[in-house]
């Protein structure tokens, strides 16, 4: 198992990896006991986006599927986990809420990665067709502010949003403020690690074989079109899990979570963060989730103005990713100055380079 | 009878003329290049807004569009020689720094101008035939888009330019052997391409709203015309606009615009699953 977590497909290996992420962890853990209340609230708001990232991560550096579809799906469980609550009480129902929600997500992205990617389109097309969608959700939800678009008691309520639905709970017990930051701590280490586990698999080493030559993997005689559905289901799920996260802790959703700009973050964090590499992504996007926030006080178009020109900054300067490259930078110096050969770290860099994508 | 037949001409040269206005110019710089400009709404906001200027200022409305149009190819070629020129070995990347250029294009408008300006009106003038009332300047876009798939038929069928475009496009390495400047020739498409986005802009700005996110209206109806028409405007965009623009008229007529527009997009889904590389795909194929 350890293995798994250890492999050749993720950056950050041995002892002192592993020592830092328990640092981290353990960091994180005990930031309660000191923070305030709001700072630790925004902390888990900030985890919430986490997934989404991690997902596209998987599917766009790992699988070498851009999909620009994140918020499609993000919505899409987001609005059925309002639904579902809405409709079955609160309570612990809304753990079920939560969960169902995410399951119609993945539903939808199973459908729409079918005709896809059995259509062999990829490349360009494949965030297109996908962005094409998230726009078209937004603007039909957009216009269903009249009453007569409610799906039981729910009403959707146009640009105005879903609001009144229940957050997650337990019984009586209501998942909120320090109880609800350490849900969102175990839920990112379960899917961190779950994550690294998957991509070091088999199933992931196929993953990869598809990202680097599609035609290479199908002669080896892997249908990779199955592993390209499995990888964009995760990836969706995951925007889904986002997705309800935020429902239920904001307790409404409205459309412009969905259309752009909005569909365009999570790119942003992967892309400025390096999408080779999860624990990269990890990183980065909590920097500039972080960040961004710190700006939107402010004001949002600056902080959009940004983000737009981090993300052509790294497109143009550093296309692998900017957290990548400087994480690389010191691991590099680090292993130079232990007098190890720096040609094993060079072989392992050279080996998660895609090859165009 | 003849009544009801125009109208129905009427609704499907208005959707028509939407798709093909929209969907040229990211459909040359598509079929030229391989590159999907993520930017291609902000051309059309630029288009709108420069029309709208000029009109306040006192310019005649044509002419205004016009400039509008020019304006923007202008500013097409700027960022290509800038930025995109960079990434035409990286199409994905492409993608990246347009839409990167977008968000910070809309935003700081948005932070500049701010929300929404008042608008011209449409252009007046409507006729009747039978008990029903079309509005003329609708036809006046049906005309445009065809005008328009006639100048690019011209253009890369006709001309010096258009031959060596078309070199390019199929062998750019040996286009450039046998003495073509290929980046002149891209700069230039691309530039086409941004003025084809500005003219749409310019054309649609008397009947819409300018807010400086307006480009997002057009964007949607672009990508899937093009996904579907794949990488020939001429074999490719105008059979898929008149396919779509079939299917989204009569959606349209029975339960309204944003019906329509999921029914559009269900239609290419479907699409692309038989022909993933689009209708001009089969049409060039057959044509050889």
């Amino acid at each position: 198992m350890f293995k798994l977590l250890d492999g050749s497909q993720t950056l950050g290996r041995g002892p002192t990896f592993w020592s830092c992420f328990l640092v981290v962890l353990a960091a994180a853990l005990i930031y309660p006991v000191f923070a305030d209340s709001y700072d630790v609230g925004n902390f888990s708001y900030f985890f919430i986006w986490i997934f989404m990232a991690l997902g596209l991560c998987l599917m766009w550096g790992y699988g070498g599927m851009l999909s620009f579809g994140q918020t499609l799906f993000f919505g899409i469980s987001g609005y059925a986990y309002g639904v579902l609550a809405i409709n079955m009480g609160g309570g612990s129902t809304t753990i079920v809420a939560l969960v169902l929600s995410i399951i119609i997500a993945m539903i939808a992205a199973g459908i729409l990665g079918y005709f896809m990617i059995w259509g062999g389109i990829s490349g360009i097309f494949f965030g297109i067709v996908t962005l094409s969608a998230t726009l078209v959700l937004a603007f039909f939800l957009g216009q269903t502010a009249g009453p007569e678009w409610r799906i039981g008691s729910a009403r959707l309520n146009g640009f105005n949003g879903m609001k009144g639905m229940d957050p997650l709970a337990i019984g009586d017990f209501y998942i909120e403020g320090v109880a609800l930051y350490y849900v969102m701590v175990a839920l990112i280490v379960i899917v961190y690690l779950a994550l690294r586990m998957l991509v070091n698999s088999r199933i992931g080493n196929v993953i990869v074989a598809t990202r680097e030559n599609p035609q290479r993997a199908e002669m080896l005689g892997y249908d990779v079109r199955k592993y390209q559905l499995l990888t964009f289901t995760i990836g969706s799920g995951l925007a889904g899990l986002s997705g309800a996260l935020y429902t239920s802790w904001g307790q409404f959703i409205t459309p412009s979570s969905i259309g752009l700009p909005a569909a365009a973050m999570p790119i942003v964090w992967v892309a400025f963060s390096g999408r080779s590499d999860l624990t990269a992504t990890l990183v980065g996007s909590f920097l500039l989730l972080f960040g961004f926030q710190t700006i939107t006080v402010y004001s949002q178009q600056a902080a959009l103005v940004l983000m737009g020109a981090l993300l052509l900054a790294t497109v143009m300067l550093a296309p692998q990713g900017f957290v990548l490259g400087v994480g690389k930078l010191v691991a590099d110096r680090w292993s130079a100055r232990r007098q190890r050969s720096s040609k094993l770290a060079l072989a392992d860099t050279s080996r998660l380079q895609p090859d165009e994508t | 009878m003849s009544a009801e037949l125009f109208s129905v001409f009427y609704q499907f040269a208005d959707v028509f003329a939407f798709l093909i206005l929209s969907a040229a110019g990211l459909a040359i710089v598509f079929g030229m290049m391989g590159v999907i400009n993520m930017a291609h709404g902000e051309f059309i906001m630029c288009g709108a807004y420069v029309t709208v200027g000029l009109v306040k200022l006192g310019v005649p409305l044509p002419i205004a569009q016009a400039l509008a149009a020019l304006t923007a190819g202008l500013i097409g070629v700027a960022v290509e020689y800038l930025v995109v020129r960079r990434f035409y070995k990286r199409p994905l990347d492409s993608l990246l720094a347009t839409w990167g250029l977008s968000l910070i294009v809309t935003q700081s408008m948005l932070l500049i101008v701010g929300s929404s300006i008042t608008g011209i009106g449409t252009p007046e003038g409507s006729f009747a035939i039978g008990g029903y009332t079309f509005s003329t300047y609708r036809l006046v876009l049906f005309a445009c888009a065809v005008a328009v798939l006639l100048g690019l038929y011209v253009t890369f069928m006709k001309t010096r330019f258009g031959v060596l475009a078309r070199a390019t496009m199929q062998n750019a390495a040996m286009a450039r052997a046998l003495g073509a400047r290929t980046g002149r020739i891209y700069a230039i498409s691309f530039g086409i391409g941004a003025g084809l986005a500005g003219l749409c802009g310019a054309l649609y700005a008397p009947t819409m709203t300018l807010i400086p996110t307006m480009g997002a209206t057009f964007v949607v109806e672009s990508f899937v015309t093009v996904v579907v028409g794949g990488a020939n405007v001429l074999l490719g965009t105008a059979p898929a606009a008149v396919f779509l623009a079939i299917i989204r008229m009569a959606l349209n007529a029975s339960y309204g615009q944003i019906i329509g527009q999921i029914g559009m997009l269900f239609a290419v889904i479907l699409i692309i699953r038989v022909l993933p590389e689009g209708i001009s795909s089969v049409l060039v194929r057959r044509g050889r």
